[in-house]
């Protein structure tokens, strides 16, 4: 949502308002005129109504991670290591089993984000020779009153969504 | 410990009213005291200006001494020659206090695991909320401090603001 800008002309040149004064008082009954109007319903606040309004997030945007799976819902990540290598935070960490029904040859037993440690910087989602991880779920903000909890395991990678249509991320990646 | 009323009064109707309306008031009314030592303090200026408008959740009161905040907002990296500093500030604030650590670099370090910053915040000084990101978008910001009124919610003049993080050890605490 674009935040609602009102322009208003320059004033002040009239002796009725070099006075200062009376401009004084009418300028708090401005503020009390807001004030009483806001009191109740602040729904036409000149602000981002955060929690209420969601903002607008770009599909480049790069959110939270999630792993991509194969249609048979399998991980598409073949624990190759390049972007726990990649990673400037080291905040990947990976453990890499055997396959054993033949479509690759490696597959992560465990595929640990630290989202304490994470910068966002879309360096894993670049190094991935398989498209297996992506940064598209649009999720933007992540809390936590624990630093064990930010540590997202692969089970949750592989249930999130992402938040784009794909044309759409497709045409993100053009400009790269 | 017990002080003043709830000595006499102990647990009931009157101390869970008042529990209520202290909650309430404290919730409405966290005063932030910015520890910024990097970008993550520029999104909290963002936060707290006009767009995103801190003072929704009754929290734009931001102090220039800790003496008269009760909530710190480390927004950034804290190195080991910081970390007294740091530490020191959040022994100044009023209880009960509150600790959001801000983005990457406070919450673990971030990207900075060298020799000279502190790996987490949480090694110094006890932290009620972490936000991830480099630097988290306002939104961020705001969750946490969402976070941190859900928390003071279950606070009671019962309990001693002092002995919610009494087993806390940090690096600095002798």
């Amino acid at each position: 949502m674009a935040a609602k800008v009102k322009q208003l002309p320059s004033r002040g040149g009239t002796p009725a308002e070099k006075v200062y004064l009376i401009e004084i008082f009418k300028g708090m009954a401005i503020t009390l005129k807001h004030f009483l109007r806001n009191l109740w319903d602040n729904s036409n606040l000149y602000v981002r109504h955060y929690p209420e309004v969601q903002p607008d997030i770009p599909a480049r945007w790069r959110g939270r991670h999630r792993l991509l799976t194969h249609p048979d819902g399998t991980p598409k990540c073949v624990a190759c290591f390049m972007c726990q290598t990649n990673c400037p935070a080291d905040c990947i960490m990976i453990k890499a089993g055997t396959r054993i029904d033949g479509v690759t040859e490696k597959m992560p037993v465990s595929f640990t984000i630290d989202l304490a440690e994470c910068i966002y910087c879309g360096y894993c989602v670049e190094a991935c020779p398989e498209d297996a991880i992506r940064m598209d779920t649009g999720i933007y903000a992540f809390t936590s009153s624990n630093r064990e909890e930010m540590k997202i395991g692969m089970t949750e990678m592989l249930s999130l969504k992402g938040g784009f249509p794909e044309e759409e991320y497709q045409k993100g990646l053009e400009g790269e | 410990m017990a002080l003043g009323i709830e000595a006499s009064l102990g647990e009931s109707v009157l101390t869970s009213k008042l529990d209520e309306i202290i909650n309430w008031g404290r919730k409405y009314s966290l005063w932030p005291y910015v520890f910024g030592t990097a970008c993550c303090a520029i999104e909290f200026m963002s936060t707290a200006a006009a767009q995103f408008d801190i003072s929704r959740f009754g929290a734009e009161v931001v102090r220039y001494s800790p003496r008269q905040a009760d909530m710190l907002m480390v927004c950034g990296t804290i190195t080991y020659k910081q970390a007294p500093i740091l530490h020191r500030i959040y022994h100044q604030l009023c209880e009960p206090k509150w600790v959001v650590s801000v983005g990457a670099c406070a919450t673990s370090g971030g990207i900075y695991d060298n020799y000279c910053t502190v790996q987490g915040i949480d090694q110094i000084i006890p932290v009620d909320v972490y936000v991830s990101g480099c630097p988290p978008r306002p939104e961020g910001i705001l969750n946490a401090l969402m976070d941190l009124q859900k928390q003071i919610e279950s606070n009671s003049i019962l309990i001693d603001p002092q002995a919610r993080h009494k087993d806390f050890r940090g690096i600095l605490d002798q």
